[in-house]
């Protein structure tokens, strides 16, 4: 249709409203209260234009009309809104000298624009309210409010954790969490993402840590790539010198995050950049002390070991630990300096103890270790069937996204021995026995099955093996899969039918299912599930596992891992060994390597030497007494990190490197998209990225590694692994991409097997539940399960150096159920003493009904309570992850 | 309050769980039931409900017939509308306040007798200023009227 604004003709769409004309015509209408990614309320009346015979309307909340008249700019609509913003001044602080928004408020902005220098009705002689700031990251000042309602649907529609609304009414009218208590209160369910500080058009909501760091105009702006978890959220740091003092939105239709989310961690867990612990010079280990050292030393010394050792006992004899931590490009060069400069496959990560599980099922069910679809596609699914996996702690934003589905009517299972914040959302509502899933699973499946809801079709035309499982599900009734799980058998039939009858379902899982001694059959048991029901290859299904940290699905694409080279291409087959072997101009190692708990095992047998970079292995993995022990049986160990972990300390030498805010390169999410780290600061003293330090330590070994820049060793990769194909630097500074990308003009891949497996045919694998390997006995007579929380992350190396979120989770603890905490005299926040077959490890209490009797809970970012010093280290034999998610334990009061 | 058993409130609850706009009347009968909706009774609707604690205490907050304090037995509404206002309600609420030793802020006395409210027109403007008494209208009033008012339900009281 045609419409006309300020005498001009423009097309519009029906549906379309006035403002939304105007703004794709690059005509100027103010707002205060609109916002693209938020419900329209008109609230404010800034928008204002005229129509015919005058009438005054808000361009945000009027839609276009054929043959519609609109001045944007007449006499009487400057007047309606200069009205506007005197009133608004009327009861505003006149503080823009002190405030922190200065420069970057819209009502300052609006006044200075028509020339009110104070109300016509009067000024605000004192303030009304109280600031609020009980909590260590966000202020509120309700004098500074213009109660657009900008942020309670922020919270409401986008972050969904519902805790801010208004109050009261009239003049009184506040924005308000739980009553009137701040954010920051017992009953407040703020999760502080920050995302109603962002559309804050004024300085009412403000960032705590921020303040008096520097106003708008003074900081330097940077779009980077967050170092957490593995959503990957875009995000822009602001910078006042060297120092990172802000983290704001960046808002792109093509991230995983467009309408500019985050999460507490990623929005306040900065401060470790610049914390005075960093390491900012390498350091050798004389005499059992470590001294400061120049970088040539250090290169020459850490060399001349190496070459000792690769001479003396062979290459087989050292193993590299790389990191998911790290950029793709610096993955790419550890696993190429472990196979060209020293010539061994023994190189791994610590994706061993979260996903090798998952990597290994799904190549063998679907062909691709990937998750199927994407983050955006949880608003096309039908259902969503969360198992063993918490998304609103460890994967908030995901979180956030799949309850905003909920609210428009998406259906949810989920099945977790413990009661997650969405599990009062679900449908059905599971509390499976930790380590009884492939049980739960199969018995779904036999249901699907008998009652007939199976997807023949896809089962005939893009599957194979289908007769196998038939027949392994027969044992799996609901009622003997009641017996395993503790599951009642309804229950099940409740969740298999639900399932199977959603058009679009889509499975996500987490370290609940892979952390198993079984875990690669609980990732079979899914897949199954989804081939079962033909809920592969099509949008909003899938099979969705979700990476912990920020690059562990690049760690692991870039061949950080012993049995295949970058891009998943084996090690052990010929025609690739030619491959490499040419690319790199080497000798290859023709044999898998070992594995993380493996090479551990080998220390100071086999394995004389390790190189681990940005690696904790002493926190993040199995039993920590005999990874210590490892450390100091091994003849030489160096480590590369921003700080001294608790690894570090048993190292030969240590190499100061740059953190993700201070170097260039790649992270892939979770989704398998490729997206830009940038630098924003300066690395404190002689810190350097490990790109950088790889390629001078091969350099000295008399490989030449001569890489300008990250975007160079990407060219490399490209050319050398078709999924990451057409992907470069230069592309992605225009669009992230998902791989597959084979080639430059290949736009990405959003969900993977459409059409066709990515192996061909989905191959289905008959699984059999075997019981987790410990089990409870008089002695040690609970259950104990590890995992994250949301103010931490992984060994807590960076964000427990965050002042804002140690002010608010300090402390290590224990979760357990108040039935087992009344039988025991426990109350909360006692100190306990958690003990298993390998250790014991003393915490404060968190007594509740989060988990179920006889189970507890126990976060493992915390260095003076390990949780895995307890945990049991027996592998899962196919993809050697340990089982870190069932440790029996015993449970004692410290009087 | 203190010894009020929330339990009580579920037969409410019970008849408006899973229907759409039911938190208005539930609150309405829990004030009914309690007198007034304290923060546990606010918090036991909401999860019973299922409705977020910022919104339930948005509601509660949002209209005048809802308190989150106890309230007097005597519950007094000074009308501040413009007809009223103009002919001289501030004077009588600044009466009503120094008898009964109350602020804007504090509303109710200590010995739970009597809750000062200010509200708007009342549709009685031919009778300003007027002011309510537990629903009975007092029209015409002066600040000398006040005090007589008063004596007379405390003597009624006892
Ligand atoms: S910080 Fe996030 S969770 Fe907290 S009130 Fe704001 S939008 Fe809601
Ligand atoms: S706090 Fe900010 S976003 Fe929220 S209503 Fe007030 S001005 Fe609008
Ligand atoms: S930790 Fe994850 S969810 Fe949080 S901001 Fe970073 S990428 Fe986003
Ligand atoms: S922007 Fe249109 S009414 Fe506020
Ligand atoms: S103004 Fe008081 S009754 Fe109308």
């Amino acid at each position: 249709m045609k419409i006309t604004i300020n005498n001009q003709e423009y097309q519009a769409k029906s549906g379309q409203t006035v403002l939304e004309v105007a703004r794709e015509n690059e005509i100027k209408i103010p707002t205060l209260c609109y916002s693209e990614h938020l419900s329209i309320t008109g609230a404010c009346r800034l928008c204002i234009v005229e129509i015919e015979n005058g009438q005054l309307v808000p361009a945000c909340a009027t839609p276009v009309s054929e043959g519609m008249k609109i001045e944007t700019d007449s006499e009487e609509v400057y007047e309606a809104r200069k009205t506007v913003i005197d009133l608004l001044l009327s009861d505003h602080p006149l503080t823009c000298m002190t405030c922190e928004a200065n420069g970057d408020c819209k009502l300052q902005d609006l006044a200075y624009e028509y020339g009110l220098e104070e109300s016509s009705y009067g000024i605000k002689e004192a303030p009304r309210f109280e600031i609020q700031q009980e909590n260590p990251f966000i202020v509120f000042d309700p004098d500074k409010c213009i109660i657009c309602g900008k942020c309670v649907r922020a919270d409401q529609e986008l972050q969904c954790s519902m805790a801010i609304d208004f109050s009261e009414r009239g003049f009184k009218t506040k924005v308000a969490a739980a009553f009137d208590e701040g954010l920051g209160g017992d009953e407040s369910s703020c999760v502080f993402c920050g995302l109603c500080v962002e559309n804050c058009p004024t300085g009412a909501l403000k960032y705590k840590p921020a303040i008096r760091k520097g106003r708008d105009y003074d900081l330097r702006k940077e779009r980077t790539t967050c170092p957490y978890c593995g959503v990957g959220c875009q995000l822009e740091l602001q910078i006042k010198d060297n120092e990172v003092v802000k983290v704001a939105s960046i808002y792109d239709k093509d991230s995983p995050n467009p309408a500019g989310e985050a999460c507490v961690k990623g929005r306040f867990a900065y401060d470790y950049i610049n914390h005075p612990d960093r390491l900012r010079k390498p350091l050798i280990k004389k005499d059992g002390e470590f001294v400061e050292v120049s970088w040539e030393e250090a290169l020459n010394y850490t060399a001349e070991r190496l070459q000792e050792i690769k001479e003396k006992d062979g290459p087989q004899a050292l193993a590299g630990l790389s990191s998911a931590k790290c950029t793709n490009e610096e993955n790419y060069l550890m696993q190429k300096f472990m196979r060209a400069v020293i010539g061994t496959n023994s190189v791994d990560h610590c994706a061993r103890l979260c996903h090798a599980s998952t990597v290994a099922g799904l190549a063998r069910a679907f062909g691709s270790g990937a998750m199927t679809n994407s983050i955006a596609e949880t608003a096309d699914s039908d259902l969503f069937f969360i198992i063993g996996s918490n998304p609103t702690e460890n994967h908030p934003v995901i979180g956030s996204m799949m309850k905003r589905a909920l609210a428009k009517g998406t259906k949810l299972i989920v099945a977790d021995p413990r009661e997650i914040e969405l599990s009062s959302w679900a449908d059905v509502n599971i509390h499976q026995q930790p380590g009884s899933d492939v049980a739960l699973v199969n018995a779904m499946i036999n249901v699907i099955i008998n009652e007939g809801l199976h997807d023949k079709e896809f089962i005939k035309e893009r599957t194979i093996n289908f007769d196998l499982i038939a027949s392994t599900i027969e044992d799996y009734t609901p009622e003997t899969a009641e017996k395993i799980s503790g599951v009642p058998a309804e229950e099940i039939r409740k969740a298999a039918r639900l399932y199977a009858k959603a058009d679009r379902a889509a499975i996500y899982f987490a370290m609940g299912i892979t952390q198993h001694k079984t875990g690669t059959d609980n990732v079979l048991a899914l897949a199954n599930l989804a081939m079962v029901t033909g809920n592969v290859g099509k949008k909003g299904a899938g099979v969705n596992p979700l990476r912990g940290q920020n690059n562990v699905q690049g760690a692991c694409d870039l061949g950080a891992l012993p049995n295949v080279y970058p891009g998943y291409q084996k090690v052990e087959d010929p025609a690739m060994q030619e491959k490499f072997a040419e690319a790199w101009g080497i000798e290859p190692d023709t044999e898998n390597g070992l594995t993380v708990v493996e090479i551990f095992n080998e220390a100071g047998k086999d394995i004389k030497g390790i190189y681990i970079m940005g690696e904790n292995p002493v926190l993040s993995d199995p039993d920590q007494n005999h990874i210590k022990q490892a450390l100091e049986d091994l003849e030489f160990l160096v480590v590369q990190d921003i700080f001294m972990t608790e690894t570090a300390e048993y190292a030969d030498v240590v190499l100061p490197a740059a953190s993700f805010a201070e170097k260039s390169g790649t992270f892939t999410n979770t989704e398998r998209r490729i997206q830009l780290v940038n630098p924003a600061v300066e690395s404190p003293g002689e810190a350097k990225p490990d790109w950088q330090i790889i390629s001078m330590l091969a350099s000295k070994m008399g490989y030449a590694m001569d890489y300008a820049h990250p975007a160079e060793i990407m060219a490399e990769i490209a050319s050398l692994t078709p999924i990451y194909g057409g992907v470069y630097h230069g592309r992605l500074r225009e669009k992230t991409l998902q791989w597959p990308c084979p080639d430059r003009r290949h736009a990405g891949t959003k969900f993977l097997h459409e059409g066709e497996f990515a192996r061909g045919k989905g191959k289905f694998h008959p699984v059999t539940y075997l019981p987790p390997a410990e089990k409870v006995d008089a002695d040690y007579d609970y259950i104990m399960m590890t995992g994250r929380m949301l103010y931490h992350f992984h060994t807590g190396t960076m964000t427990r150096r965050s002042a804002a979120i140690n002010a608010q989770e300090a402390d290590a603890y224990v979760e357990i159920n108040c039935k087992d905490a009344k039988r025991l005299g426990i109350k909360e926040n006692d100190r306990v003493k958690v003990t298993s077959r390998r250790g014991e490890v003393e915490t404060y209490a968190r007594v509740g009904d989060r988990v179920q009797p006889g189970q507890m809970f126990m976060p493992f970012h915390y260095a003076e309570s390990p949780a895995n010093r307890l945990t049991n280290p027996v592998l899962d034999e196919k993809a050697k992850i340990p089982e870190l998610k069932v440790t029996a334990v015993k449970l004692e009061k410290i009087s | 309050m203190e010894n009020y058993d929330l339990q009580k409130l579920d037969p409410i609850i019970e008849n408006y769980r899973g229907k759409a706009g039911s938190l208005i009347p539930v609150l309405h009968k829990v004030q009914t039931e309690i007198g007034y909706l304290p923060i546990e009774a606010q918090k036991y609707v909401a999860d019973s409900l299922q409705l977020p604690y910022s919104k339930v205490f948005g509601v509660a907050t949002f209209y005048t017939q809802f308190s989150l304090e106890p309230k007097g037995e005597y519950v007094i509404h000074v009308c501040d509308g413009t007809a009223c206002h103009v002919r001289g309600s501030t004077d009588i609420l600044k009466e009503l306040r120094e008898q009964l030793e109350l602020t804007e802020e504090k509303i109710t006395t200590d010995d739970l007798q009597f809750t000062l409210e200010t509200v708007s027109c009342l549709g009685a403007c031919g009778l300003a200023p007027v002011m309510t008494i537990n629903d009975k209208v007092y029209g015409g009033m002066t600040p000398e009227k006040i005090k007589n008012v008063l004596a007379e339900l405390d003597g009624s009281d006892q």
